[in-house]
């Protein structure tokens, strides 16, 4: 019966990955970059909502809803000063570590601001837990929301991406710049609202995080960060479905490792799926091949 | 006489498309020879071809009676064949006369303890090397820019570098693909002239990718003519350029 | 002409030398004649090991091109391999020189196998994926040397993943290595003119290795992989060449830091991520590729904070404003434009730089 619990905890914590692993895989599919700092945009999502809720005793609602709009507009900021200007940079290398500036200067703020103690987040989540076969198997609340919110989230990016105007423009700025832009379609701003969306699911995911695991420090967001970028990866990058399966598939590894194999290990166990992923087939399981033209 | 480079057959799909179809040449020691065609007709294709970067679906392509058909780039290049690249590829951030140094890599060996610990032998190399280089880059007028860092050159001599690192591999055939795109009907003369002389005095076999018609006219003694990855026209220069299909090809019905 | 240029590049690394040790002999007054407070006196081993991984990382950053996040590693590697040593070497050789150097080549040897290992498959990736890839090695390495127990008795060595109880020690057993504990009670060998002497042999290795035909090769492969596989350089050798030599003189640093602890435990303060990343930064901010920028950025860089106290909060946070904003100077096409515009003079002059 653990096993199952275990499972379920597992997939909870794989829409996690899978929400903020979205971000990744978007950004990187339509601007061809690694946006290191997407995992602390996480951690400021989950500093609004402290700030505000806990705080300043906002109700939840408001909280959460402060938080989507402030990492929507940080998103949409960070994009705009530190990564458009290198869009045509001749080194790729020269954007990745601009990003890296940018996470440790959202990790230094929040310690300037918040201090480096932890702070106990006080879940959002209110609906009780569900007990099932005589109470061996226990799903919390947090576990449920987490799992719906990321079943949502996936419904509405498809349709999204393939039902409206905006959507189409992304694939069609990710697939060729050069000719979206002749087509019409306003670069910039789709990747403005690239990033917006991903910062936006950054503060949810945010949410769910710190619900779940309810303690916020500066250097939150990193650590998972990091590890939903290996789902996305693992998926395919560029792919939203790959998102969800990588997410979910991380997850379930990094719980189950945790569990049976080693809790100090868990986390090497998830690099090295991420380095048996990359070395067997480098694109991810729904990835595409690019090549370069000689 | 046996050809230089013998190629039979040879072929590549990339997923559907049929991008080279039966492509056949022969290029004897010590000629100049032209591969033209409209865009898109697959020449720049069967130059990655030639050098390893894409494996052919099928065909045999010999080297002096070896076959080199699916070997890698590096051998290939220690086969004996050497190119330029359509978008030119140097090392940007290299001196213009490391640039050359580079491609005498093969040529010219110490170990890299001999390269830490500057032993004797680093120093003969090196001076060598030099020396060779400055050779290299006194036929394509570089020398006084040798050291310029190679981004910093013009486009032409850009070109002309790209050349010169090239015949610093040593090569039995070279490959040149556009070598005078970008360049100005007076450069383009002086190109003609320098090809010619690197044919004569380095003893070697050139295959080249041009549109500029003047200097295929000028320069190539055969010619094949590419459209939509399939042979058009092969032979003589003369006869080829008056080839009606040919004509029809360039100029449309 | 020729001679002209070996010249230069000998003078440009006689002088990249020269600071080395003139701050060395001026630190040295310093210190003998009373000016140097001991909390600056205790910056200066720690010195040494962040100028070494600085240059080293810009081995493989500025001149193989590939953006490694897994430089603290690779110390880390070091830092416990020659701990390792010392503390069973401890009462077997007494004379304390000997013993770290042969600490140091262990630490550079782990290291660099460990780089060739980790190397040989991830060096297929570029970009983004190498640096992720490095990145989880980094925290992989740390990972498993924080489960890692090792003890030593009359029977030998004995290995355990589990709690040093697990070791099944004889009871005058000796446990080296003790998990998240770590190593304890290595001897503590390093000192400033130690760490002096191995910037100096790194500074050797790294500049000799950049002015010969192998650094031409990997210099080569940053520039255009493509044309230089055209020209028969063998793209998997060098790029394995400098990412080993680069981990095992990260290797070496290692070896000084940990020599210079009494208790070495690896987390993700010294040995994480993070710390990969405060490498990079001084990479940046030195200039990539430029190895006397890297040794100057890793002082200014570590002693700034020191000397100004009360800017220390705010440490990390002037890093990374600093780190952002020299990206986007160096590398932004259109500040590039700007700055053409108005110094062209100075950028005729650097279009004789080599390096």
């Amino acid at each position: 019966m653990s096993f199952i619990s275990y499972l379920i905890n597992g997939i909870s914590l794989g829409s996690v990955y899978a929400i903020i692993a979205l971000g990744y895989t978007m950004v990187y599919g339509i601007a061809k970059m690694l946006n290191f700092a997407h995992g602390d945009v996480i951690m400021v999502g989950g500093f609004t909502i402290f700030f505000a809720v806990s705080m300043q005793g906002l109700p939840t609602f408001a909280g959460v809803l402060l938080a989507v709009v402030l990492c929507t507009l940080l998103g949409i900021t960070i994009e705009y000063i530190a990564y458009r200007p290198l869009r045509q940079a001749a080194s790729s290398l020269a954007v990745l570590i601009t990003a890296i500036g940018v996470s440790y200067f959202l990790q230094n703020i929040a310690l300037l601001i918040f201090g480096a103690n932890t702070k106990a987040f006080t879940s959002v989540v209110t609906i009780p837990a569900v007990k099932l076969a005589n109470d061996q198997i226990i799903i919390s609340g947090e576990t449920i929301v987490t799992i719906i919110s990321c079943i949502i989230i996936m419904i509405g990016l498809s349709l999204f991406i393939n039902r409206t105007k905006a959507g189409q423009a992304m694939l069609a700025v990710s697939e060729d710049k050069g000719a979206a832009q002749l087509m019409g379609i306003n670069v910039n701003g789709t990747i403005s609202l690239t990033f917006a969306i991903g910062s936006a699911l950054a503060a949810i995911a945010g949410m769910l995080l710190c619900s779940a695991y309810p303690s916020l420090t500066p250097y939150t967001g990193s650590m998972p960060g990091i590890k939903a970028f290996v789902a996305a990866v693992f998926g395919g990058i560029g792919s939203i479905p790959g998102a969800l399966i990588g997410g979910i598939v991380l997850g379930i590894i990094e719980i189950l490792g945790k569990a049976y194999i080693s809790s100090q290990m868990a986390d090497a166990i998830v690099f090295m799926v991420l380095i048996v992923v990359l070395l067997v087939k480098p694109t991810g399981i729904l990835g595409r091949k690019i090549q370069e033209k000689v | 006489m046996a050809a230089l480079l013998e190629v039979k057959n040879l072929g590549i799909s990339f997923g559907g498309l049929r991008a080279v179809d039966d492509f056949e040449i022969s290029i004897k020691k010590g000629q100049l020879y032209g591969l033209i065609g409209p865009n898109g007709a697959g020449k720049t294709t069967i130059f990655n071809l030639l050098t390893g970067v894409y494996k052919p679906s099928e065909g045999v392509i010999s080297l002096e009676g070896n076959n080199i058909t699916g070997l890698k780039t590096i051998e290939i290049n220690k086969a004996g064949i050497a190119r330029t690249f359509q978008n030119i590829r140097l090392f940007k951030d290299l001196s213009v006369l490391d640039n050359v140094k580079a491609g005498l890599h093969n040529h010219y060996k110490y170990s890299t303890l001999e390269g830490i610990l500057r032993l004797p032998n680093y120093f003969k190399m090196e001076k060598a090397m030099n020396e060779k280089a400055m050779e290299l880059l006194k036929v394509f007028e570089l020398e006084g820019e040798a050291d310029y860092l190679a981004a910093n050159l013009p486009y032409g001599k850009q070109r002309k570098l790209e050349i010169a690192r090239a015949l610093a591999t040593e090569p039995r055939l070279l490959l040149l693909d556009e070598p005078a795109a970008g360049m100005n009907p007076n450069e383009t003369m002086e190109l003609m002239d320098t090809i010619r002389f690197v044919r004569d005095n380095f003893d070697m076999t050139i295959l080249l990718i041009e549109h500029d018609m003047k200097l295929v006219s000028g320069i190539c003694e055969e010619l094949t003519v590419l459209n939509f990855g399939r042979i058009l026209s092969q032979g003589k220069t003369s006869r080829v350029l008056n080839d009606p299909q040919v004509i029809t090809a360039y100029l449309g019905e | 002409m020729k001679k002209f240029k070996l010249g230069k590049n000998m003078k440009d690394n006689i002088i990249t030398y020269g600071i080395v040790i003139i701050a060395y002999v001026i630190m040295q007054i310093l210190v003998s004649t009373g000016h140097v407070s001991s909390l600056m006196q205790g910056l200066l081993v720690p010195l040494c090991v962040y100028v070494i991984l600085a240059v080293s990382l810009n081995l493989t950053v500025g001149i193989l091109g590939e953006l490694s996040l897994g430089h603290a590693g690779f110390m880390c590697v070091g830092a416990f391999a020659g701990a390792f040593f010392s503390k069973c070497m401890k009462n077997v050789i007494t004379f304390g020189l000997l013993r770290f150097v042969l600490a140091i080549l262990i630490g550079a040897l782990a290291a660099g196998i460990i780089g060739f290992l980790i190397g040989m498959p991830v060096l297929r990736l570029r970009g983004d994926y190498l640096a992720i890839v490095t990145l989880a090695f980094g925290e992989i390495i740390k990972n498993v040397i924080n489960v890692l127990y090792i003890g030593k008795d009359s029977r030998g060595l004995h290995f355990s993943t589990k709690d040093s109880l697990s070791l099944g020690l004889e009871p005058e057993g000796d446990v080296i290595i003790n998990g998240a504990q770590g190593i304890t009670g290595t001897p503590k060998d390093s000192t400033f003119t130690i760490g002096v002497i191995l910037i100096i042999l790194t500074l050797i290795i790294v500049l000799n290795l950049i002015h010969s035909r192998d650094g031409r090769a990997i210099m080569s492969i940053r520039d255009n992989l493509i044309a230089a596989e055209s020209i028969g350089i063998n793209i998997t050798k060098y790029k394995l060449m400098a990412f080993s030599i680069s981990a095992a003189l990260a290797g070496v640093a290692g070896v000084l830091y940990s020599h210079n602890l009494n208790s070495l435990m690896a987390t993700p303060k010294n040995f994480g991520y993070n710390m990969s990343i405060m490498i990079l930064v001084f990479v940046v901010l030195g200039g990539i590729g430029n190895i006397r920028g890297s040794i100057i950025s890793a002082v200014v860089l570590t002693l700034l904070p020191e000397l100004l106290r009360g800017l220390s909060n705010y440490r990390m946070l002037i890093y990374s404003i600093v780190l952002i904003v020299m990206m986007l100077f160096n590398w932004s096409p259109k500040l590039i434009d700007l700055r053409k515009r108005y110094s062209l003079k100075r950028l005729l002059k650097r279009t004789r730089e080599v390096q």
